[in-house]
């Protein structure tokens, strides 16, 4: 048991148990601060992989950013008392368990078949800022600017939806 | 050093919780928040990989995908705060107007 491993185990408990703990809670808040701990774990994950400029922006911008986002929302939703009434789809949502195993086996009857096996190459990445920021820039340029176009049209589709008609 | 199919197999896991409570909650945004657990599931695939190739592409990849996220969520949110103004309840089986 390395170091790299045991911190692999006790991310992974920590990832899994947020994650369900999401799925299960019926009040929303405790499912975004649940959220929050999903998102900084894989963060923490992020810099294992030695991949720190993605933890930097994992903990910015989603454990920070979309998480105070959903926060707003809950506030300005109050849907604290959803879920209570009797469920019209009852059956259905049953069936999403086995549905769900079936995911699970389908997944993991693919990662048995060997084509992901193999140790991580030797000489690991380097993540820092420099590495992905002249990958950005000089093979990723068209897909980086299009990105910009896609917050702009974002940022007026949120304005134009939820202006307040005036007239 | 952790091997690859660790991280692969439990971003499938991930992955599998997140579907389950898309299925399962009624709450949009819980639906959303699980849909968020999926596309992290499989960010973390990405930089796996990235890393067992030696190469960067994995987390240009991630990269990209925080940007459609960020930009998702904020018009994901944006509807369903137009919903509640319409409708003043808040319940994804209730939401059936374009069913033909």
């Amino acid at each position: 048991m390395t170091p790299a491993v045991v911190t692999f185990w006790i991310l992974a408990v920590l990832a899994v148990g947020s994650a369900v703990g999401l799925v299960l809670r019926r009040n929303p808040i405790h499912g975004a601060l649940f959220l929050v701990v999903h998102l900084a774990t894989l963060g923490a994950f992020f810099l294992q992989m030695r991949a720190e400029f993605l933890a930097a922006a994992q903990v910015i911008v989603y454990a920070g950013a979309i998480a105070v986002l959903f926060v707003f929302a809950i506030m300005v939703l109050i849907p604290g008392k959803e879920e209570t009434g009797p469920d019209p789809l009852r059956a259905q949502r049953w069936l999403a368990v086995p549905v769900g195993g079936l995911l699970l086996v389908v997944l993991a009857v693919m990662l048995r078949s060997g084509l992901f096996r193999g140790a991580p190459a030797p000489g690991t990445v380097p993540g820092g800022v420099a590495a992905i920021g002249r990958q950005l820039f000089t093979d990723y340029l068209y897909p980086f600017e299009v990105t910009s176009v896609l917050l702009l049209a974002a940022l007026v589709g949120v304005i134009a939806l939820t202006k307040r008609r005036t007239a | 050093m952790v091997p690859t199919c660790w991280y692969v197999g439990l971003s499938a896991g991930l992955f599998v919780i997140g579907a389950l409570g898309v299925l399962v909650r009624r709450n949009p945004l819980v639906i959303f928040m699980s849909i968020e657990i999926m596309l992290n599931a499989a960010n973390l695939a990405f930089v796996a990989f990235g890393q067992q190739h030696g190469s960067m592409d994995g987390q240009a990849l991630v990269f990209f995908v925080l940007c459609v996220a960020a930009a998702e969520v904020a018009v994901g949110l944006a509807i369903i705060v137009a919903i509640f103004r319409l409708r003043r309840r808040l319940s994804v089986d209730e939401l059936s107007l374009m069913r033909g």
